[in-house]
């Protein structure tokens, strides 16, 4: 496997228009630049990128930390429950 | 008591949420109901409509449960979350929380709501009569947004 799909939601997800995006990655490579490839595409991310969270696998990544192929990548704009 | 969480399209019954925390060992329970208001910085809300991350959302609100449960001495921890549309005015969060005394009831449905509203994936959009907006969350703002 040589992709991660990248799960999308609230204001992110109607930026990119769908649920997911999937991206092919050879092996890891830091969080940091997966979102920077999807702002190229979806510029209108780059004004949410200071409030953007990512989690991996169903978990907060610390800044800088790293995914790899397979992992499940979360965008998680801030959060609004209760 | 193994916890209640749950992640739900539609009304949330509350009595059942409060019935399942109570215990003989309890001497309080602690309900907290979050509703919806009609208004959101001046413009009147037709409805909102809330969206998670449902297999992270679930694990957060367990793992809020857990540290919940080695904080305080409690008897039962029950966290329902819809979502959907949701009207103003109705239900969209019910916590209860059950313990032998009053001040940890308290203090860990406070705990949980909080952590709830600053950790947990789940988003809300309000929607006027002409157009909507994506709520900017407790603890920070998107662009455009004033901070709190």
């Amino acid at each position: 496997m040589n992709s991660v799909r990248i799960r999308v939601f609230g204001v992110i997800r109607e930026i990119v228009g769908s649920n997911e995006v999937e991206m092919n990655i050879s092996g890891p490579v830091p969080a940091r630049d997966l979102l920077d490839l999807l702002a190229k595409k979806h510029p209108r991310i780059l004004e949410w990128q200071p409030y953007l969270r990512v989690a991996v696998n169903h978990e907060y990544l610390p800044g800088g930390a790293t995914v790899s192929p397979g992992d499940e990548v979360a965008l998680i704009p801030p959060v609004s429950g209760g | 008591m193994e916890p209640l969480i749950e992640i739900r399209e539609g009304t949330i019954d509350e009595h059942a949420v409060r019935t399942h925390v109570a215990s003989e060992d309890a001497g309080a329970i602690v309900v907290f109901t979050g509703t919806t208001r009609a208004a959101a910085g001046g413009r009147t809300v037709r409805y909102l409509e809330y969206e998670a991350y449902r297999p992270m959302a679930e694990k957060k609100m367990a793992e809020l449960s857990g540290m919940a449960s080695r904080k305080w001495p409690l008897t039962g921890v029950a966290i329902v979350h819809r979502t959907g549309r949701v009207g103003a005015g109705e239900t969209s969060v019910v916590i209860a929380v059950s313990a032998a005394h009053r001040p940890e009831a308290f203090e860990a449905c406070r705990f949980l709501i909080d952590g709830l509203k600053s950790e947990v994936p789940i988003w809300k959009k309000e929607v006027y009569g002409d157009g909507h907006a994506w709520a900017g969350g407790d603890a920070v703002s998107g662009p455009g947004e004033a901070s709190p």
